[in-house]
């Protein structure tokens, strides 16, 4: 179980991560391990769902897109990409990625690119948090001149 | 009977390439390149991708330049565009209590918990042109807070809880899909809510106004309107895990209507509901009061004839690619149709010449 909620998280990590950090990062690790396609990249939509009031039955809202493939590398490890948007060579550095973190590489490759990806996604989050909550409204009530 | 006419190619290739000469403008002029629409102009690349029906910003930033700016034609490629991607499934329903909200306010509660946050908003400027914009300017310094961690709680929520307002029952039921069967009357709400989320801004926005000035009035107050990202989940088969695939801006409008009750129970508040890709405020609230104006029957109301209460009226007006679809097509070669037209009224003419011509004789 944790090692699903593990693969989730980072599978999560890159198709959000800007297609530009992930190969900058990508590049500058510097690892290109050999591997084949399982299924080479292809883009599609998926239906975005919403629901009812926030809370009740689901409606279809509109699609989004997304490019998927799947590859292995020569060591065994199967790598899945899924990434939002339409970008090829995103999708295959995520199964890549995907890959690596599977096998004896994995700490490398986390530490190279996960946390800084991570890092980069959670400060960009706080400062727009931080941009909010300085247009927060302070009510204060204005006291009458009478006593 | 139809003939084949040709001899149009030369002519419509000549057309084409004049456009796209029309469309760079004047070239001492620097061209416009599709990330500035995207960055710059980014509420109108919202409005393509909502009605549109397709979140992609650069697809949507492309469109808009490639329209020379009608949204409608943009609006039109995006949709033409959508119909060639294989459809990889569909998300989980996306979680906006989870919002990471860059605008969040409630016009029913001052001190909702949370807080009324204004976020980039155009309220309270005085709507004076800024001649500033058009020299070149420095962007202000933006002020920051204490950033909020933790999830921002809907309104509605609380009163809930307290059972004042209708219970939105959650179920898995898979919805409707207007884009892959024809949509057919009588529409169920998920049915109602896609077709109005990708509905044309100014018509849902009409809708809304006539239910305020009395066409089906249902005194709509905004419980809670907000904006910001969410994440998208979906279950890769593959995998046999659900996995984030993204995320997107979303506007969501939620709205207090007048309440109603019944012998067995006690007075409720009732609902609207409005969720639109990007910041789209405007349209959201709009949704939000159309989509309660069309609830008259399943809330037991009375049918007051009022257009936005009429499910075939909206619901059928409200897609702008088909109404221009069929609208524009009348612009395009009809020679035989109308040939046969003039033939049928000269016909008629010359029938009546004939019979007015003996009466004005007996006249004499």
């Amino acid at each position: 179980m944790t090692a699903e909620n593990n693969r989730r998280a980072w599978m999560s990590l890159l198709a959000k991560a800007p297609a530009d950090r992930l190969l900058a990062l990508w590049q500058e690790h510097g690892v290109a391990p050999a591997f084949h396609w399982l299924r080479a990249p292809e883009i599609g939509a998926t239906m975005v769902r919403g629901r009812l009031g926030g809370t009740g039955a689901p409606f279809n809202l509109g699609e989004m897109t997304l490019t998927r493939c799947a590859l292995q590398l020569e060591s065994g490890e199967v790598g899945h990409g899924y990434v939002q948007g339409r970008d090829k060579q995103k999708a295959e550095i995520a199964a890549l990625v995907d890959a690596l973190m599977q096998g004896p590489e994995a700490e490398a490759v986390e530490t190279a690119i996960l946390t800084p990806l991570g890092d980069e996604l959670a400060k960009a989050k706080t400062v727009r948090a931080e941009k909010a909550a300085a247009t927060k409204v302070d009510f204060f009530t204005m006291v009458r001149g009478e006593d | 009977m139809y003939v084949a006419v040709k001899g149009g190619e030369r002519a419509i290739d000549n057309a084409h390439a004049w456009l796209a000469e029309e469309r760079r403008g004047d070239l001492n002029v620097a061209e416009l390149s599709v990330v500035q629409i995207r960055e710059q102009l980014s509420l109108a690349v919202n409005r393509v991708m909502a009605e549109g029906s397709l979140y992609d910003p650069d697809l949507a930033a492309l469109a808009i330049k490639q329209a020379r700016g009608d949204m409608i034609e943009a609006i039109f490629l995006i949709r033409a565009y959508r119909t060639t991607l294989p459809r990889f499934g569909a998300s989980a329903p996306v979680e906006t209590a989870d919002m990471a909200c860059d605008r969040r306010i409630s016009a029913t509660f001052k001190d909702a918990p949370g807080g009324q946050v204004l976020g980039p908003t155009f309220d309270y400027t005085h709507r004076l042109l800024d001649f500033a914009l058009a020299a070149e300017g420095e962007t202000p310094v933006v002020e920051r807070g204490e950033a909020r961690t933790e999830a921002t709680p809907h309104i509605t929520e609380f009163l809930n809880k307290e059972g004042l307002i209708q219970t939105e029952v959650s179920s898995e039921e898979t919805p409707g899909d207007l884009t892959r069967e024809p949509l057919e009357l009588p529409a169920n709400r998920p049915l109602r809510l896609q077709a109005l989320t990708r509905g044309d801004e100014g018509f849902v926005l009409s809708m809304a106004y006539s239910t305020q000035r009395g066409y089906a009035r249902n005194h709509a107050f905004v419980g809670e309107l907000r904006i910001g990202k969410v994440a998208v989940e979906m279950e890769i088969p593959e995998l046999g895990f659900a996995i984030e695939i993204g995320e997107i801006e979303l506007t969501e409008c939620e709205t207090v209507n007048q309440f109603q009750g019944s012998k067995t129970e006690p007075p409720q508040f009732t609902r609207g509901y409005g969720l639109v890709f990007g910041q789209s405020e405007r349209k959201s609230i709009s949704m939000a009061l159309v989509d309660r104006a069309l609830r008259w029957q399943e809330l037991g109301e009375d049918n007051l004839g009022a257009p936005a209460q009429d499910e075939e009226f909206v619901l059928y007006h409200s897609d702008n690619i088909q109404a221009t679809g069929f609208l524009e097509h009348i612009k395009l070669p009809h020679y035989v149709d109308f040939q046969s037209e003039l033939e049928l009224i000269r016909k008629l003419r010359r029938e009546a010449m004939e019979n007015v011509a003996p009466v004005q004789e007996a006249a004499e």
